[in-house]
């Protein structure tokens, strides 16, 4: 099965990076939800719990504030002015 | 007569007690310029991802916005100058200092106006000296820079940007900052910020095309707010290189001048035992003078 390959940067330092089965965000317009395959989307974020499924397992959450993310091929680039993990 | 020998004394004292303050000053420069240089890789990706999503959007060409319009006549431009707060680096301020004048004098001669607005306090101290006018300064962090300050310019220079030209704006934005290529070289550079230069072609043409994305809610909405990033994260990343510049450069300006140092020491240790030495020969060549007259008389 496809995995998402999702990189998670704050304006001065990298937060989370690894595969993962999914996503869900909370975009300005309200909550997206990512699966593999998905087509390419830029969005901006609002402030909000990012949710990454990763494929080990458990899902990683974040709280972030402002900011956008990239959907390109599977690829997701989260870019928030802030962001802090909470496993 | 031991007047020579004293003054050796002290000049060796003085210059030793020197030469402790330039290594104490090389250390804390070392090991700042690691962190310095850490902090401007994590901060690498950030700039990255922001740079390839507006690379993205500017290249989609049904996208009308202030900051991808090109200006045919471009008449004003705004340059930030980039300079360290602190001398005893070299000539790290004066090499991006001249970087500077040789492209004011550039803009010069394509009649557009340019309106500096400076960083660090050399950089002030150098148009005050003149008695140049600046638009303005921001002083105080240039070995530390914090996002803040980069927001802050950030903000005051898309400001500026997105205002016509009428009523004082600027059509055009450089930014001249020390790049940070090794340890041993840092290179003094400019970057034009606005308007976009369209596709960082740095992984060349064999790069995959931009991704036709869709707009979260809209285009002109996306880019309205990934310009501002896109100008404090490219001004925080230039930041970050011109510390890790100056502090490198303060690292071999302080090394050179404790050799410096080294060098002095060991010329007048030579020097004072030369002049103890002439001192021991002429009380010798006195006494025998004396005995000599003594024995003769």
């Amino acid at each position: 099965m496809a995995t998402l390959d999702v990189q998670v940067v704050a304006t001065d330092h990298a937060v989370w990076s690894g595969e993962a089965k999914s996503l869900t965000g909370r975009t300005i317009e309200g909550d997206i939800g990512i699966l593999p395959g998905h087509t390419p989307v830029l969005a901006l974020l609002a402030e909000g719990e990012l949710v990454i499924e990763p494929v080990e397992g458990g899902t990683v959450k974040a709280h972030v504030k402002g900011g956008f993310f990239s959907v390109d091929s599977d690829k997701i680039t989260v870019v928030a002015d802030e962001a802090d993990v909470s496993e | 007569m031991g007047a020579q020998i004293r003054v050796y004394r002290q000049k060796i004292a003085s210059t030793s007690s020197m030469k402790k303050i330039f290594k104490a000053m090389e250390l804390i420069a070392t090991s700042r310029v690691g962190k310095a240089r850490s902090r401007a890789q994590a901060a690498s990706p950030y700039a990255e991802a922001i740079t390839r999503a507006v690379s993205a959007v500017a290249s989609q060409d049904d996208v009308e916005h202030v900051l991808t319009e090109k200006v045919a006549n471009p008449q004003r431009a705004a340059v930030v100058i980039m300079a360290s707060d602190r001398g005893l680096a070299g000539a790290y301020s004066t090499n991006v200092l001249k970087r500077s004048e040789s492209l004011l004098a550039r803009l010069k001669q394509d009649n557009i106006e340019a309106r500096p607005y400076l960083y660090g306090r050399k950089a002030q101290a150098f148009y005050d000296f003149r008695n140049r006018d600046y638009e303005q300064v921001w002083t105080g962090q240039t070995d530390a820079p914090s996002v803040v300050r980069a927001r802050e310019i950030g903000q005051t220079l898309v400001d500026q940007f997105v205002e016509p030209y009428e009523s004082g704006g600027v059509d055009e934005i450089y930014l001249v900052f020390t790049e940070f290529k090794s340890m041993v070289t840092q290179e003094p550079v400019v970057k034009r910020l606005l308007p976009l230069s369209v596709v960082e072609s740095e992984e060349g043409a064999g790069a995959e095309p931009m991704p036709l994305y869709d707009f979260e809610p809209s285009a002109e909405e996306v880019l309205d707010a990934l310009l501002p990033k896109y100008i404090e994260s490219r001004i925080f990343s230039a930041m970050l290189e011109a510390s890790a510049s100056e502090l490198a450069a303060r690292q071999k300006a302080m090394k050179s001048a404790a050799d410096n140092a080294d060098e002095l020491i060991r010329k007048y240790t030579l020097l004072r035992n030369n002049a103890r030495q002439a001192e021991i020969t002429q009380e010798l060549t006195e006494l025998i003078a004396g005995a000599d007259a003594l024995a003769s008389s």
